[in-house]
Formats: structure tokens, C-alpha cells, sequence
């Protein structure tokens, strides 16, 4: 492991002016120590946010439900204000990795990070979510670039998470027997005005898938799921699951969560 | 006293091993400690042209880099392929040079190329960066079925084809088969599992230059093996200033058995700079540089009567070994494999052909089983399928090849002393409700589950010994077993073992042995293993041997204990000899109440006097002391041998796989302690498991591990089982006076070819090893397809 400076900020506003293009937010570590240690990333400073109290707690309103950025995982999970408003974003907190990552690992950190098999970017974008930063407001659909990359500029800090409250909703996903990751995700929301279907795993970076989305708006039934016929292009091989595989369970597990929705 | 001996004594080492307070290579530490890193190749085939250390010496905290120049110039010798095999043409194995850091060519990603020592590990780390090593790469062989026709990787072996074995008669078979009605085929592939011990593996070695003696702490499951070839083999020190101790040692499933180049690097560097020197694996290079297990290609065929009965078998099996022969590198694809390939069955005629090849892979040695799980997957899966290809049920097929006089004269090799296959098979299908599976298929089927039953009858030669005969097939050592029991003056006792225990059990089994025996509490009976130093010299624990050759062994010493006691009793009580008796820990002249306890005879061998006369309590010519040694050679293996029956559910949705139900019922003759035991079946069979869906070791075509951590490699883990119905029957072996057959392995052996008959019982289709989720979608999907267009 390489050494770097670490500081614990104080505020949000002495963590964005220490920060640089050599130095990582560190919430609850559970990507960016692992990626140290292995030697995949090295920084001269490590910004620890934890410390600043604004950034953590769930507010829920009528319509939505805010999750300050280094609310931990765990606390997502046994919210009974989440769990009553949108139980599926608390089962899939619930289902985040293992104990020890669920007892670190934090909701702003997760969505920073934008594995392309990590949870919360699907609820983002099945949620209709707002991520709030030091600076601004962006909408879900417009965060998630690509593969691990985000909206995010340099010095930007996720202050908070809105996610709307939906009419009905679930997750399903099939995890990694290794990594327990998402293979695929499927995050089925029903909305007033519109269904979503974000899917995670399946490729470089969480999507909306829009043909699933628009069956489901006209039908919201598994049997319009059948109908659509998902092109396994651009889908993610490895040794895990090739395309074609990834293509069949994207289907199979937005049946699953519209048969539990 | 009631005996122990089949009692279900809770373990005795599990207080300090589950709060914290094993004590593992990794926790010792010495003053004036450095650590090593290995700096290791990250090409699959490479010439090494230029190792450049000159700006990693510069580098803080380095104490010292040594490459293999400097192995070479010390004359430190190679590692050592133990297990001389001969081919089919009466030639000798070809092995390749193994030196322990590589001086011209590296031969797999991970293989030892330079050593930096420093006084930190980041340190060493960090310098480690700056070796420059110029390669040339080169095309690799990964492939195992190709590699016969690939690039040659060792300029002296053609075809990288290490031996090409035979054992059985080719002629016989091929007169069997010409009396068959049927000859049933099979392809498959015994998937590549990496061990994955809990604990890396780990070395700390101190020199002392005062008496010119090393220390060496390693994670070994046999520390007087690791002694004798880093002195004789390696020539790092002679045996006598050399001290190995394996202390807690957390699993080794076989990878643990010999040294590796980092134990003999450890010890010769700290030697060289007279400090002591520590490493220990991160989890990357245990992945990388532990040895694998199995990698085999094999075809085999059975030849059949239309009534089931079965005429004779062929196999013909690539077993890849991958860069350089290890320790057991090639006995694990040959005697440990061979011999049983004919399974549990009267075979009247049998060959197994084994071309061992070399790839650019880390090196394949034993793993669980070692050959057996191999052997038993080939047969069992042949045998499953003839019985589908003759409309006969699975178990009538097995029930009718089934011996049933003992002591059996298997087809190749072994002599049988007992066993009664036909009882556990019954008891298994009664413990798994056999009768019961339509119904339970029907309920499966209804939530659209395809459901599937597969059941496993095995056998295994384990135990493993005798010396005479391993020796004639080519072992480089011996294999019979030591024991030492020592009564202290106060009258406790600690028995040394050359056996060693890393998760068997043993400081409470064999307490339990010599409780028994001597009549002493089992509180009072110390069991020491793991030192050279302590104990006499010994041939560590695998192959299921530990108990019926060296808890054997511990008897024996007994024996003599209470033979002295005798003669030390008689003199004490004025007795004759002849008239003493031996029970309940004490010694009793017959037809009186005269009597000493074995505490008593004890502490009056050690303190032979009495206050103000001359007189000794010993027999003239006795010498003081209670101490006794028994070394054990048993006459046969032992054959554990069971059945196992598994149930799954397969989702034909997404092609995922559930074990849900699972019955074992085996055959271990006479068991010490129950809840030991059914500890090493579970275990076992969640290896077997692992292997049979989850685990698979990949290589790309580039050389490279692609399942190199655990967000790749898939360990089976406790979700994955349900519990497990286990039951036992006893037919005790006639070759050790406990009766006792190896348990340690069988679970493994038995469960990849119960799940993965099971697998092909629910979807109807053959697959090879590990059926993951995506292969058995596969299948689902082709036969859906196949269905549709039938239709």
C-alpha cells in the first residue's frame, strides 16, 4: 500500500478545498481501501467525510424519501420510514453485499462509484432519483456515464439522495455466486405517469431499459414482459455469464420483480 | 472408566482456535525480523534475459535481493518431483529442472524469479517495484488436452508429455469388450480447483550463527518432510541444524504437504544474511503459487452385458501437471488414481492410461482425495449412464456389480480386506426416501422446478502406506508413522505424533486413543505434533492416513508402556509378571488386591528409591524412565467406502442448481470420536460440491488467472447446503488392530459425481464439471429446443 496524507474534514466546504486531482473521498471504504491495498489506485490524500454530520440521515416527505450521501447501507435497511415508503429500496440495501459491507459501505459512496454491478444505480434511475451535491442538483438519468464514471466534478461531494416515491416497485437481481455482485439487476418501478426498468449489471453502466419500460407502462404484467424481446448487444461476457445468458436474465428477473411489484 | 473411544468428546483445540489464541507461522515474529516479497512473473512462458536489481537496492529498508544467479552460485538444489513414474515403454518420467528462484526461463504467472528482503514488508513491497526483469515472451501451453501438440515448453520433453502410464492389461480389455452387448462411452473433464486454505501459506526463518542452526516456522502439514528435502534435496543445512515446526496450521486439503520454493528461499537467505526472515502470502499468490488440484481430460468406456453386469473398462486420461512435477505431482494422476478407477465393481478386466502433461499453469499436486475423487467421478458417472442407456435403475445397476466376499481382489491393484457395499447402499436409499423421489420430482415440477436424484457408491485406498509397497511404485520415502508416549513423573502424559493435525482433530482423537489405553484422564494426556525437534521423526498427515497408521502407532507405543508397567508392578508388589494385569489404569496382581496405578508405576520409574535403604522399585537390568517409541508400517491401505445420494432442483430459468437434499452413509470401520467425523464428511462433501458447481480454475488463453481472488472464484460457502442426512455402517479393517478406515477424504471423493449425476438426472442432458448456472441454462435451453422442433 502506498502512504497518502489523510485528513478528516470538518465540513463538506474544507473537504472540497482540500480535495485535488490526487485525492479520494473516503466514506466507508469499501471500494477505494480494497483498491489501494491491491495497488489498482493510489492517492497523496484521502478526504474522509464520515465525520461530517449533515451528510448522513433519512428524511421521508410525501413524495420522496432523501438519503444523506454517507448514510450506511445498513441503516437503509432497517429504516422503517424507507421500509414503509419504498420497501424494495430498503430490501435492496438489505441485500448489498455481506454484513461487514452493509455495517461500512455507504449510499453516496456506492452511486460515486458507479460499478456497473452495484445496486443503488439502478434504484437511482428506476426512483426518478435526484443526486444533490455541494453545487447542484442532477437528475439520475443524466448522472450515470459510464463505467465507474459519473457526472461528478473534481471536488464535487453527493450531499444527498432523492429517491420519488413510487406506486409499487421491486428489485431482483441474480448475484455473482462469487462476488455475489449483480450478474443482473432489475429494478421495476410503476410511477404515476410512467414505468421504469433500470438494469444493472448487464452492461458498462446502469440503464433504463426503454422497450421493457413502455410494455410495462400499456400492461403491468409479466406477461408483457414476455413479449419484448431483449437484444443481448452490448451486454456484458465474462467467465461468469456470457451476453446471450445476461440478455435471458434481464428478462427473467423483470418478471420476477413485476410478479413481486 | 468408560471408554472414550466412540464418544462424541467436543474438541479440544477448538477453545483456542475459534477465540483467537492459535498460534500461526504468521504470529511469530523474531527480533531483528526482515520481510521477504517475491518478485514473480507476470508472463505465463518467458526467457528471462536480464534481471536489473542495481536501483531496487537502492531503495529504502532493502536488505537484500537474491535471484536465481545467486541459487545457482550457492549450489541451493531444485525442487524435488517425489514420485518416480514409469511409462507404458518402460521409460523414466521426464521432469523438468525446478530451481527455486528461476535462473532462464519462467513457466508460469507467479513462478519465483528474485527475492527482496527488507525491514518492512512495505518496504520490500515497494523495492520490488524497481527489479527490472527483461523478458522474452514466449507462447504459452495452457490448453491441457491440446498440450501434447503445442509449442514443446522443456527443450528435453517431447510432446511436454511427462509419462505416459499404463496400468492394467490392454489384450484382456479388448477381449472383454468384444463380448459386449453394449459399450457405453463417456467425455469429460475433471475441473482444475485451486485449495484455498484458509489460512496462506507462510514461512519465518531464523538462523542462529552461534550454533549454525536454522528454525524454520512453516505452514506445513508435514514438517519433517519439509526438513528433509530443504537438507538433503535443496542443501540449504543438514538435517541435524535444521529445525521445522509447523505449528496452528489453518487447512492445507494437500496443498501444505511438501515445500515450496518460498520455505527453502526463507531458509537459505536468512542463513546468507544472518537475520531472520518472515513471508507471508497475500491471498493473490495463493492463488497463483499454491498448487491446484485435479485438471483431468479423460474418455472412458464400459463395457456391459444387456443384464447389467459389467465385462470391462477402459480409461484413457490427459492429467495436466501443469509447469513442473511437484512432490506428488505424479503419483496423484496414476496409484492414487488408477487403482480405484474400476470403483466398488467385480471388473474382469480394466486398463487405465494416463498421459501426464506439463502447461504454463501453476503446478497440479494432490487436493482432497488426490486421484480418488478423480477415479470415482470417471466411474461413477460411466456407471450412471450405462444404467439410463439399459432402462435399469441406478441402484440395481451398482447392487449387481457389488462384491460381496471379502477380502476382494480388486481388478488392478488392491486387496480388500472389508467391506459390505450392498448394506450402505440399502441404508442410503432408505435414509434418502429412494422410493420417495417421483413424488418429491412431481412437487418440484409443479413451482416449474426440474428436479433430479444422483447417487455416488465409492470406495478409496487411503491410509496411505505401506512403505515396501508405495516404495516398489516409485515413492521416494517411506510411509509408515512414529509415535512417542511419555509419562511424566507426575503421571500426565504427552504422546508426540509424527502425524499433524490442521483442522483433523487430532489433540482430541488421539487423546481419546491413549486415554483409553493407559487408563489416564483425557485431561491429563498432552498431544504433540508439529516440531522436529520434539518428536520423532514422522510422515505428517493426507491421503486419510493419520489415524490408521499413526494413532495405530500410538497404541503400539502404548503397549509397551504398560508392558514395563507389568514388570515394574510385579517387582513393586512381589508379584511374577505373568500375574499382573492391566485395566482401568492400574495394575492388578490376579486373585488379590494388591495393586499400583499407572501413576504410581510412573513416578517410581522416575524416582527409583526409597529414604534410607537401597532399594529400587525396578527389576534388575530395567532402565528408569517411562517413555516408549513405536514407529507403524501397516500391512494394507485402508478402503473406507460408502454411498452417497444427492437430490437437486434446477431452475431451468436461469439454469441455477440447489443441493436439497443430500444423504451420506459410509463405511469408516471403527469410529473414535462421531462428531470429528461427521465434521470431515461435511466438510469433504462441500469441497466435492464446490467443485461439482462452483468452483473452476481459469486460465485465458494467454497464460494469465483470470479466477485469481474471490470476486472470481466461487468458494461454495454455507447458503449454498442444506443439511446433510449422514449415516454410518462398520465393517472394521483387518489391517490395524483400531479397525479404523480413513474419513478425511471420502467426502469429497463421493459428492462431485452424486450432484453431478443428480444434475444430469434433472435435466437429461451429460455436462461436465462445475455445472454453473449459465452451463445448465444452456442445457435447459437446447433441450427445450429440442423438444419444440420433436413437436
Amino acid at each position: 500500500m502506498k502512504t497518502f496524507n489523510y485528513h478528516s474534514a470538518k465540513d463538506v466546504k474544507e473537504a472540497s478545498k482540500i480535495s485535488s486531482s490526487s485525492s479520494a473521498f473516503l466514506a466507508g471504504g469499501m471500494t477505494t481501501i480494497p483498491s489501494i491495498k491491491l495497488g489498482l489506485a493510489s492517492y497523496r490524500d484521502i478526504i474522509d467525510i464520515k465525520g461530517i454530520k449533515s451528510l448522513s440521515g433519512i428524511k421521508v416527505s410525501g413524495k420522496s424519501v432523501k438519503i444523506g450521501s454517507t448514510t450506511k447501507h445498513v441503516e437503509v435497511a432497517n429504516s422503517k420510514e424507507v421500509k414503509k415508503a419504498i420497501p424494495s429500496l430498503a430490501a435492496l440495501a438489505e441485500g448489498i453485499g455481506d454484513p461487514q459491507v452493509r455495517n461500512r459501505g455507504t449510499i453516496g459512496g456506492s452511486v460515486a462509484n458507479n460499478d456497473p454491478s452495484a445496486d443503488y444505480p439502478s434504484a437511482c434511475i428506476a426512483l426518478n432519483a435526484v443526486i444533490h451535491t455541494n453545487s447542484r442538483k442532477i437528475e439520475a438519468e443524466k448522472f450515470f456515464k459510464g463505467m465507474f464514471e459519473t457526472a461528478l466534478k473534481s471536488g464535487e461531494i453527493i450531499e444527498a439522495i432523492e429517491f420519488s416515491i413510487p406506486e409499487k416497485s421491486n428489485y431482483q437481481k441474480y448475484p455473482n455466486p462469487a462476488s455475489r455482485y449483480a450478474v443482473v439487476g432489475v429494478y421495476v418501478a410503476k410511477h404515476k405517469s410512467e414505468v421504469n426498468v433500470a438494469v444493472t449489471g448487464a452492461k458498462s453502466c446502469v440503464y433504463n431499459d426503454k422497450d421493457l419500460a413502455k410494455a410495462l407502462s400499456n400492461n403491468f404484467s409479466s406477461s408483457a414482459v414476455d413479449a419484448v424481446r431483449i437484444s443481448s448487444s452490448g451486454m456484458n461476457s465474462d467467465i461468469h455469464a456470457s451476453a446471450e445468458y445476461r440478455a435471458n436474465m434481464v428478462k427473467v428477473f423483470a418478471k420476477k420483480a413485476v410478479e413481486a411489484c | 472408566m468408560a471408554s472414550l473411544v466412540g464418544s462424541r468428546v467436543e474438541r479440544k483445540e477448538d477453545k483456542k482456535l475459534l477465540t483467537g489464541r492459535g498460534k500461526y507461522t504468521a504470529d511469530v515474529n523474531f527480533v531483528n525480523q526482515t520481510f521477504a516479497y517475491f518478485v514473480r512473473s507476470p508472463h505465463a512462458r518467458a526467457q528471462i534475459k536480464k534481471v536489473d536489481i542495481t536501483k531496487a537496492m537502492k531503495a529504502p529498508g532493502v536488505v537484500s535481493i537474491l535471484t536465481g544467479a545467486d541459487i545457482a552460485n550457492d549450489k541451493i538444489g531444485g525442487l524435488i518431483a517425489g514420485w518416480r513414474i514409469k511409462s507404458e515403454d518402460g521409460s523414466d518420467m521426464k521432469v523438468p529442472a525446478h530451481p527455486p528462484l528461476a535462473n532462464e526461463i519462467v513457466n508460469y504467472v507467479g513462478d519465483h524469479v528474485a527475492v527482496v528482503i527488507a525491514d518492512s514488508l512495505d518496504e520490500a513491497r515497494n523495492a520490488a517495484e524497481f527489479v527490472k526483469v527483461d523478458y522474452k515472451i514466449l507462447k504459452a501451453v495452457v490448453d491441457t488436452k491440446g498440450a501434447m501438440d503445442s509449442d514443446q515448453i522443456y527443450k528435453d520433453i517431447p510432446k511436454n508429455l511427462c509419462f505416459d502410464w499404463l496400468l492394467g492389461d490392454r489384450a484382456k480389455v479388448k477381449e472383454a469388450f468384444e463380448k459386449a452387448d453394449k459399450i457405453i462411452k463417456i467425455d469429460l473433464i475433471n475441473n482444475r480447483v485451486i485449495p484455498n486454505a484458509m489460512e496462506p501459506r507462510a514461512a519465518n526463518a531464523d538462523y542462529n550463527p552461534s550454533t549454525e542452526e536454522i528454525t524454520l516456522y512453516t505452514t506445513s502439514q508435514n514438517p519433517h518432510l519439509a526438513r528433509i528435502i530443504i537438507s538433503a534435496f535443496n542443501g540449504v543445512a543438514p538435517e541435524n541444524k535444521l529445525r521445522v515446526i509447523a505449528p496452528d496450521v489453518g487447512g492445507g486439503f494437500g496443498s501444505k504437504i511438501y515445500p515450496y520454493a518460498e520455505e527453502v528461499v526463507c531458509s537459505w537467505a536468512a542463513k546468507k544474511i544472518e537475520r531472520p526472515v518472515k513471508w507471508v502470502a497475500d491471498r493473490t499468490e495463493s492463488f497463483l503459487s499454491d498448487c491446484h488440484g485435479r485438471d483431468h481430460v479423460t474418455h472412458a468406456e464400459l463395457a456391459v452385458k444387456n443384464d447389467g453386469t459389467f465385462l470391462g473398462f477402459k480409461n484413457e486420461t490427459i492429467a495436466n501437471i501443469g509447469a513442473y512435477a511437484s512432490v506428488f505431482g505424479t503419483v496423484t494422476p496414476t496409484y492414487l488414481f488408477g487403482p480405484c478407477a474400476t470403483g466398488v465393481y467385480k471388473m474382469p478386466a480394466a486398463y487405465t492410461n494416463v498421459k501426464a502433461v506439463f502447461t504454463n499453469t501453476a503446478p497440479v499436486d494432490a487436493y482432497r482425495g488426490a486421484g480418488r475423487p478423480e477415479a470415482t467421478y470417471t466411474i461413477e458417472t460411466l456407471v450412471e449412464k450405462a444404467a439410463r442407456e439399459l432402462g435399469m435403475d441406478p441402484a440395481e445397476i451398482r447392487m449387481k456389480n457389488f462384491p460381496t466376499q471379502f477380502p476382494f481382489q480388486q481388478t488392478l491393484v488392491h486387496s480388500v480386506d472389508s467391506g459390505d457395499y450392498v448394506a450402505s447402499l440399502n441404508k442410503a436409499m432408505e435414509v434418502a426416501d429412494y422410493k420417495g423421489f417421483e413424488k418429491r420430482k412431481r412437487e418440484s415440477a409443479n413451482k416449474g422446478k426440474l428436479r433430479g436424484i444422483g447417487l455416488c457408491s465409492y470406495f478409496e485406498a487411503c491410509g496411505i502406506a505401506p512403505s515396501p509397497v508405495v516404495m516398489m511404485l516409485g515413492c521416494g520415502i517411506g510411509l509408515w508413522e512414529s509415535a512417542e508416549v511419555r509419562f511424566n513423573p507426575t503421571g500426565n502424559v504427552t504422546v508426540f505424533t509424527g502425524s499433524h493435525s490442521h483442522g483433523q482433530g487430532h489433540d482430541t482423537t488421539f487423546a481419546q486413543i491413549a486415554a483409553d489405553q493407559l487408563g489416564v484422564p483425557i485431561e491429563n494426556i498432552e498431544i504433540s505434533h508439529g516440531d522436529t525437534d520434539k518428536g520423532p521423526f514422522g510422515y505428517g498427515t493426507y491421503g486419510s492416513r493419520s489415524l490408521t497408521v499413526g494413532g495405530t502407532a500410538i497404541v503400539k507405543a502404548c503397549d509397551k508402556i504398560i508392558a514395563k508397567g507389568k514388570r515394574v508392578a510385579a517387582k513393586m508388589l512381589e508379584a511374577s509378571v505373568d500375574d499382573v494385569e492391566f485395566s482401568n489404569g492400574e495394575f492388578v496382581v490376579a486373585k488379590s488386591n494388591k495393586k499400583k496405578t499407572i501413576g504410581e508405576i510412573a513416578f517410581a520409574c522416575y524416582l527409583p528409591g526409597t529414604y534410607g535403604e537401597v532399594k529400587s522399585p525396578l527389576p534388575e537390568g530395567e532402565e528408569p524412565g517411562l517413555k516408549e517409541t513405536s514407529f507403524f508400517d501397516p500391512a494394507n491401505f485402508s478402503f473406507p467406502a460408502g454411498s452417497h445420494i444427492c437430490e437437486v432442483e434446477v431452475d431451468p430459468d436461469i439454469g441455477e442448481t440447489k443441493v436439497v437434499k443430500y444423504t451420506a452413509i459410509d463405511d469408516f470401520g471403527t469410529i473414535i470420536n462421531p462428531l470429528v467425523v461427521e465434521g470431515q464428511v461435511h466438510g469433504g462433501i462441500v469441497q466435492g460440491i464446490g467443485q461439482a458447481l462452483y468452483e473452476n480454475c481459469h486460465y485465458d488463453e494467454t497464460g494469465q488467472l483470470v479466477t485469481a481472488s474471490y470476486m472470481d472464484y466461487t468458494m461454495p460457502r454455507a447458503d449454498n447446503f442444506p443439511e446433510f442426512d449422514l449415516g454410518f455402517t462398520c465393517t472394521p479393517a483387518t489391517s490395524n488392530p483400531l479397525g479404523t478406515k480413513g474419513c478425511g477424504e471420502a467426502g469429497a471423493i463421493a459428492s462431485p459425481p452424486a450432484v453431478m449425476n443428480a444434475v444430469m438426472n434433472a435435466i437429461g442432458t451429460e455436462i461436465s464439471m462445475p455445472a454453473t448456472a449459465e452451463k445448465v441454462w444452456k442445457a435447459c435451453n437446447q433441450n427445450k429446443k429440442k423438444n419444440s422442433e420433436a413437436a
